[in-house]
């Protein structure tokens, strides 16, 4: 691909008096960090796709449309949070690189999946804390955290991680706020993640999911929940600088109380096993 | 090593059973070239690392095809929807210029290699059974005034029926003809169409069987381009023809830069977008630029024995048409 944008700039330099070609060469020049280019051949990390500015203009408007059509096009919303989060995610890695714990999960990279979680021993973790709400909250919506798409098309090895991290954090937070996954958990969801990290994508999930939804979960939304997620989002800690592969046996509330997350106002889970949760 | 050996020993053990095949039924003179090529591309498929290239990649040999399946295998169910997309609809100009190229009358025999989703094939319907009401109104309006001698004879020979017309298309890839089968049904066509599932470097097909042979964007995809076409000299009837659509070398230079631009920057964009494949619409336009041009590929279908070999440039030499006798 290296090879490739040199030929190109050397092809379109000789030309001349074509201004509009001219600026390819820009647009193909691409900044790459360090040397670690050369361990995956031109890529940052091994699903890196190197992308010019023109193309990532195209994704963004290409995929925000084709979610808007298929909201079930989660790679869609994905590549949409890719392309237009980078000032975002500029300003999440330097949040996570001030807070110790967020330095130290910059520095040893965790990944969430299925096959590094000890799922014996989280199963038996009592009831309340924050493993077994997280297992059950798997098991009740049939997700698994092994369904996330890769990062492709950001241009920055360590922010490529921010957003991967991101997404494998976002059904913790799920548990965090006791939101199930249907549309007015995930857009109760999207309104927290929106006033936390300031993603582009979130705040557009934020705008436009509740169009989607019925006029009584609507209200529920504007009365009690929006306003809720809204303000906790603002004042939480930043949710990707905690280590929750260390916090499994910790409790659910006493998390809750750290990270400065007040229990949700209404209680969506129907379980009684939830009761806990009920402020 | 010992997967090698297993492909060679049955590549070599089908040569020599299919040379037998073709010796108790064709002249002397076909049997000496014959059995030499085939010889010699048996033992010299044993030397191992040969290499190919899969778009900008180089590959294995042996690894391409089935990376070539995967591809399709991903693209399939948005595959017509992504051609639209890429070419805005021009790949139906395209198509329907094959076949008025081809002009074929009624009855014959088509096979479509790497025929996919069938898009030639249904052309291929279409333009005989038209071509066949077309000849039956002319032939009604020469014969104003018919004797009733006339009018018996004609009710005679229309109980035969048409001459049907037949299409077999042959594809490696299982999921491309299901998404073609599914469109037939959906046209409602249900007669004259055979799909079959078959490698283009070793069709199944017995030697002589059909009028026209054509592979329309599939050539480039296979990895020794010279057997599919000795395959498709060999499935053809004598007087057959072989016609190939594929893309090729745009002659135009500033029509070659905003091409190349447009695949580069665009086609794994609308890949991403409308299929969610970068990559196989990455490999698409790279495969694009690996094939031959249009005098070097004339060359290998000369080579590969077939006569009046001519090509036709589509859209600035986007796409070329080559077409060939057998005789």
């Amino acid at each position: 691909m290296r090879g490739l944008s040199g030929a190109f700039l050397s092809f379109f330099k000789t030309s001349r008096g074509c201004h509009c070609l001219r600026s390819y060469g820009v647009l193909t020049g691409q900044q790459y960090t360090s040397s670690d280019s050369k361990q995956y051949d031109g890529r940052l990390y091994p699903s890196h796709i190197p992308t010019s500015s023109v193309q990532k203009a195209v994704l963004a408007l290409g995929s925000g449309v084709a979610a808007l059509k298929n909201p079930y096009r989660h790679d869609m919303v994905a590549v949409l949070g890719e392309t237009t989060g980078q000032q975002a995610l500029i300003k999440l890695r330097d949040r996570m690189r001030n807070d110790p714990e967020g330095y130290t999960i910059l520095i040893e990279r965790p990944r969430i999946r299925l096959s590094t979680l000890d799922l014996t021993r989280m199963s038996a973790l009592p009831d309340g804390t924050f493993g077994r709400e997280y297992l059950r909250f798997l098991k009740e919506n049939k997700v698994t955290p092994d369904t996330r798409a890769d990062v492709k098309f950001v241009d920055d090895e360590e922010l490529a991680y921010v957003m991967q991290r991101y997404r494998e954090v976002h059904d913790l937070l799920h548990t965090l706020l006791s939101m199930p996954t249907n549309m007015l958990g995930e857009v109760v969801v999207k309104l927290f993640e929106a006033a936390q990290t300031g993603l582009p994508m979130c705040v557009l999930g934020a705008m436009l999911g509740p169009l989607h939804l019925s006029v009584s979960r609507l209200q529920l939304l504007v009365r009690s929940l929006g306003p809720w997620a809204l303000r906790n989002g603002s004042r939480a800690r930043c949710v990707l600088s905690i280590f929750y592969e260390r916090r499994w046996e910790q409790n659910l509330d006493e998390l809750r109380h750290e990270l400065n997350i007040e229990p949700p106002p209404v209680d969506l889970i129907p379980s009684s096993k939830n009761s806990f949760s009920n402020s | 090593m010992a997967a090698s050996v297993r492909t060679l020993v049955r590549r070599v053990l089908s040569d020599f059973t299919r040379n037998i095949h073709h010796v108790l039924r064709c002249p002397i003179k076909h049997v000496c070239c014959r059995a030499g090529l085939t010889g010699c591309r048996g033992y010299s498929d044993s030397t191992e690392g040969r290499s190919t290239h899969f778009g900008f990649q180089t590959v294995p040999e042996e690894e391409k095809a089935g990376k070539v399946y995967k591809v399709f295998e991903s693209v399939a169910k948005k595959y017509d929807v992504m051609n639209d997309a890429m070419s805005l609809g021009i790949h139906r100009l395209w198509k329907d210029t094959l076949l008025h190229i081809m002009n074929p009358q009624p009855g014959l025999r088509l096979l479509d290699t790497a025929g996919g989703t069938g898009d030639i094939s249904f052309r291929f319907l279409e333009y005989t059974r038209s071509m066949y009401d077309r000849q039956q109104r002319m032939r009604a309006k020469s014969h104003q005034a018919p004797s009733w001698q006339d009018i018996a004879d004609r009710y005679a020979s229309d109980e035969a029926g048409p001459p049907q017309s037949h299409a077999v298309v042959c594809d490696i890839n299982k999921d491309m003809l299901k998404v073609g089968k599914q469109r037939a049904e959906k046209a409602g066509i249900t007669t004259g169409l055979s799909w079959v599932v078959g490698d283009a470097e070793e069709l199944p097909f017995n030697d002589d069987q059909f009028d026209i042979y054509t592979i329309a964007f599939g050539i480039r995809n296979v990895t020794h381009i010279e057997q599919a076409l000795q395959e498709a000299l060999r499935v053809l009837k004598p007087g057959g023809r072989f016609m190939c659509l594929e893309f090729s070398k745009v002659t135009n230079p500033l029509l070659a830069r905003l091409y190349d631009a447009y695949s580069f920057q665009m086609i794994p964009v609308l890949g991403e977008v409308i299929a969610g494949d970068w990559k196989s619409y990455q490999y698409l336009v790279e495969s694009i630029r690996k094939f031959p041009d249009q005098e070097t590929f004339k060359e290998m279908i000369e080579d590969a024995g077939f006569f009046c070999v001519q090509y036709f440039n589509l859209s600035g030499g986007i796409v070329a048409v080559h077409s060939g006798f057998k005789l």
